[in-house]
């Protein structure tokens, strides 16, 4: 498969089949992206698939084949993402940190000013276990808010539509 | 200088968790690693008669006899073995183990691994075993005097389910072997447990075993004592194999075999005058321990202590028993044992309130302890006792009185709940740990040498802030060492809301032990001429602090954080789905250390209280976790998040550093009383939880509380 992988663009020799989670962290050594229940139920291994948050681990590797991929390893690319990774370090939205990644990645389609039911509906396939997401809302709210409108949409960070309904 | 303490300084852990470089077990390699798997028994209870195992090359197996040292689980008991030999007690024990140097060979090996069984009855009902871990008695006064003081004496029965602790981290290990020793890395709460029992299953010198802990991904008491079995099932392949073996575990197997919060069953009898003081508590604990005794006694030791709940009462009796049912073992969950009894004497308080038809506030202000008064096993509390402040604050808070006027015959409901946690480990337990920290001066400022485990709550950060304080220098010039046990001294497990008001209080000792040596030197110029040295502290009990272990007399514990939670709810009346839509939490915690990850602990505890009220329910049929899958194992998601107001009440404790109480599990005692006495408030008599719609929909209903007030 040939995908951009954080800006960079690489070619792997993978199984088609074989989950582009197990791609991610096997193959190009980005071990940010979490696997937490294998089954596309926990988001922690959200990443974005040209744009879209999707559950990595039900992706198959064929299907991710010429896509732009976005890992947390690669959000702070995007100032926006820089942003939210400083919110949540800032308002105790990271505590064991396992689902961070999945919470960062999936909030960051967000538009600024994105309002508390637009994050819920973001954030609706991500488990967190720690915090009770009281605090995941704050630092996403806190990490949208710089003046992400001056911020030339890059091809990564455009925004398509909703999440993925690949859950 | 005191300018960490109290702020909310950076985490030291954040800035890895949130780019993706931190480093959890299924993130690290060694080179050569292979993966290893369990077999697991597939029946309840019975003997193996016989064990087919069909593997080509390229497989390691082990089993039992591959144990070089004792095959048990070292822990309280050894009864628990670390590979079935004969008997099996519990679907999903370990009786083999597979290893493959490529991951998915491990998967489906069903057909070429297999076990004939005689099959022995099994037991599901802890009152029908005849299996007893552990018997507690406490006995205060003269139960029948109380009794003869009551104008009522009122009855009620109250059942809890099993819960998950559902780390989104599943358990995991890497077992690098060597020489005669064997090295550990893992997702873990505890080193020091994994250790002690590594070195029994080898039979090595302690010396010989290191235990390192990796980024853990979510505890809850989870990976307290399972993190042991795992452990020495790796350490065994990797003996075998010669080669690092890594184990984790998914989901599905994590759910089927690991450990839960105890199912509970919680009878009350009551004497109460007219007036509303409580003359009489008969209590009666049952726990179903699972298949082994791991910590179920000491589980129903914290439950028993907190079952007669925040009130003063002269006459108490309290009977607890921990029992033996075929169902894994269950063990170690956030709370441990306490929401558990608070969840029975809280329910109970509400119907006891509506029976003598008074308040339910009322009555609580009536009983509360207050400072002077003395709990259930006799110890006298201090100046920081404060049920009432915490009551008022949230009845305050949360419009209580007006809502529940308002609200009654509605669709609507507001409960609330009273509660404390005592900090440490209970009884004689924190002398018999004898825990010890240390402090190393660095050319910077100083470096914290402990085992207490960071797992999300934040040890790391609220650890430095006391030694930054302690000594005088900046947050930012401590350092902590990662938990390894060739280097960190045993601070104890990293449980029973320790970490900080007994670790914390060790290493602010440490640290002004320092700052003596020092001088009027800063720790850098001191570094400069000196070089460095290192202070360790030992844990030494306040000062009249005593305890009666045979008499179940004394202090409990050191100290009680307390809290009080109002939940409101809509109850949907076609579906019976109920959806919290406010939680106020008051907590008096002594010192908020770094008030945003105290609240971050509330919230998060609240949330999983939450969750154990109405959604969690553990289905086992025939022994066996029927929905082991995050498909049908529900936990509060980010739509189920209700807003909740965290009020922090802070009365120091002399014994804690910087006053400081333990935080990290109360929040959970309080969320399902609440609930269930929200749902009361709307007409449904619900006595055992999780109150799921099913349990709702068949629930008597009555008329709004109030009616069948009595004259008083
Ligand atoms: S690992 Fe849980 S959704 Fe993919
Ligand atoms: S921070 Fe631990 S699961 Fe979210």
């Amino acid at each position: 498969m040939i995908a951009i992988i954080n800006g960079k663009r690489r070619k792997l020799d993978v199984h088609p089949m074989k989950r582009l989670l197990d791609v991610l962290r096997e193959d190009c050594g980005l071990t940010g992206t979490k696997e937490g229940c294998g089954e596309g139920e926990c988001g922690a291994c959200t990443v974005l698939v040209d744009g879209v948050a999707v559950d990595s681990c039900l992706v198959p590797a064929a299907q991710a084949d010429g896509c732009a991929i976005v890992t947390i390893e690669g959000v702070a690319r995007a100032r926006s993402g820089r942003a939210l990774q400083d919110a949540f370090v800032k308002l105790g939205g990271a505590q064991c940190g396992i689902c961070t990644p999945g919470m960062i990645v999936a909030a960051l389609p967000l538009k600024a000013g994105a309002s508390l039911d637009e994050i819920k509906t973001a954030l609706a396939g991500n488990l967190c276990r720690c915090t009770g997401y009281l605090s995941i809302f704050r630092s996403v709210q806190a990490g949208l808010r710089p003046s992400r409108e001056a911020l030339r949409p890059t091809r990564k960070t455009r925004v398509k539509g909703k999440r993925a309904n690949a859950r | 200088m005191g300018r960490a303490v109290g702020a909310n300084v950076r985490r030291k852990d954040g800035d890895a968790k949130v780019t993706g470089a931190a480093k959890y077990i299924d993130d690290i390699s060694f080179p050569g690693m292979i993966f290893g798997a369990t077999i697991r028994s597939t029946i309840p209870h019975g003997e193996i008669a016989a064990r087919h195992v069909k593997l080509p090359g390229g497989f390691v197996v082990a089993d039992y006899h591959d144990i070089p040292g004792k095959n048990y689980v070292a822990l309280i008991d050894p009864d628990q073995p670390c590979l079935a030999e004969h008997i099996v007690r519990h679907v999903a024990e370990p009786i083999l183990l597979v290893g493959h140097a490529d991951r998915p060979r491990l998967i489906g090996l069903e057909q070429q691994v297999s076990f004939e069984y005689l099959e022995r009855a099994p037991i599901y009902d802890p009152e029908a075993s005849d299996t007893c871990f552990k018997r507690i008695s406490i006995d205060k006064g003269d139960l029948d005097r109380g009794f003869a003081e009551a104008d009522v004496v009122f009855e009620g029965e109250y059942r809890t389910g099993h819960q998950e602790q559902l780390y989104i981290e599943t358990n995991g290990v890497i077992a690098v072997p060597g020489d005669e020793q064997m090295t550990v890395y893992g997702s873990l709460q505890c080193p020091y447990y994994v250790h002690k029992a590594l070195v029994v299953l080898l039979g090595l010198p302690p010396g010989r075993v290191r235990v390192v802990q990796t980024e853990t991904g979510g505890g809850f008491g989870g990976k307290e004592e399972y993190p042991s079995m795992l452990a020495c099932h790796a350490a065994i392949l990797a003996r075998k194999a010669g080669r690092p073996v890594k184990m984790i575990y998914d989901r599905v197997e994590d759910l089927l075999a690991t450990t839960k919060r105890h199912p509970s069953i919680i009878r009350h009898r009551t004497g109460v005058t007219r007036g509303g003081r409580i003359t009489a508590m008969d209590v009666e604990v049952v726990m179903d321990g699972g298949a082994y005794a791991t910590l179920s006694a000491v589980v129903l030791s914290r439950g028993v202590i907190h079952a007669s709940g925040p009130y003063r009462c002269d006459h108490i009796r309290i009977r607890g028993r921990a029992m033996l049912t075929h169902t894994p073992p269950n063990g170690a969950f956030r709370g441990f044992g306490a929401p558990q009894t608070q969840f029975g004497i809280e329910a109970h308080m509400d119907r006891l309130a509506d029976e003598i038809g008074i308040d339910p506030v009322k009555l609580r202000e009536l009983n509360a302890l207050k400072p002077g008064d003395t709990t259930a096993t006799g110890q006298t509390l201090g100046k920081d006792a404060s049920a009432l402040p915490v009551l008022r604050e949230a009845v305050r808070r949360s419009g209580f009185r007006e809502k529940r006027r308002k609200w009654r015959g509605t669709t609507r409901g507001i409960g609330l709940s009273l509660f404390f946690h005592g900090s440490g480990f209970t009884g004689g337990g924190e002398v018999k740990l004898a825990s010890k920290a240390s402090l190393e001066l660095t050319a910077r400022g100083a470096r914290i040498l402990v085992a207490s485990t960071e797992i999300g709550q934040g040890t790391r950060t609220m650890h430095a802030q006391i030694v930054a304080d302690a000594l005088g220098v900046p947050f930012d010039d401590i350092d902590v060492h990662e938990v390894d046990t060739d280097f960190v001294p045993d601070s104890g497990p990293t449980v029973a809301s320790r970490t900080c008001t007994i670790v914390g209080k060790l290493l602010e000792r440490c640290a002004r032990d320092m700052r003596k040596r020092l001088g009027r030197l800063s720790p850098a110029d001191y570094f400069k001429k000196h070089g460095s040295f290192t202070v360790t502290s030992q844990y030494e009990p306040p000062p009249n602090l005593l305890w009666d272990d045979e008499g179940y007399k004394g202090d409990a514990y050191g100290s009680y954080a307390w809290g009080c939670n109002v939940v409101e709810l809509e109850v949907d009346p076609a579906t019976f789905e109920v959806r919290p839509i406010n939680v106020t939490a008051v907590a008096e915690i002594g010192k908020a250390i770094h008030p945003m990850m105290a609240e971050g602990q509330i919230e998060g505890g609240t949330a999983q209280g939450l969750g154990y009220a109405l959604i969690e329910e553990v289905v086992m049929r025939d022994g066996r976790m029927a929905n082991a899958q995050l498909t049908n194992y529900i936990i509060p998601t980010p739509l189920d998040a209700a807003p909740m107001k965290v009020v922090m009440l802070e009365r120091p404790y002399a014994y804690g550093p910087f006053g400081a109480k333990g935080v990290g599990e109360m929040p959970i005692d309080g969320p399902a009383p609440a609930v269930i006495n929200a749902l009361r408030h709307c007409g449904y008599d619900v006595r055992s939880i999780p109150a799921t719609p099913e349990r709702l929909m068949n629930a008597p209903r009555q008329k709004a509380e109030g009616k069948r007030q009595k004259a008083g």
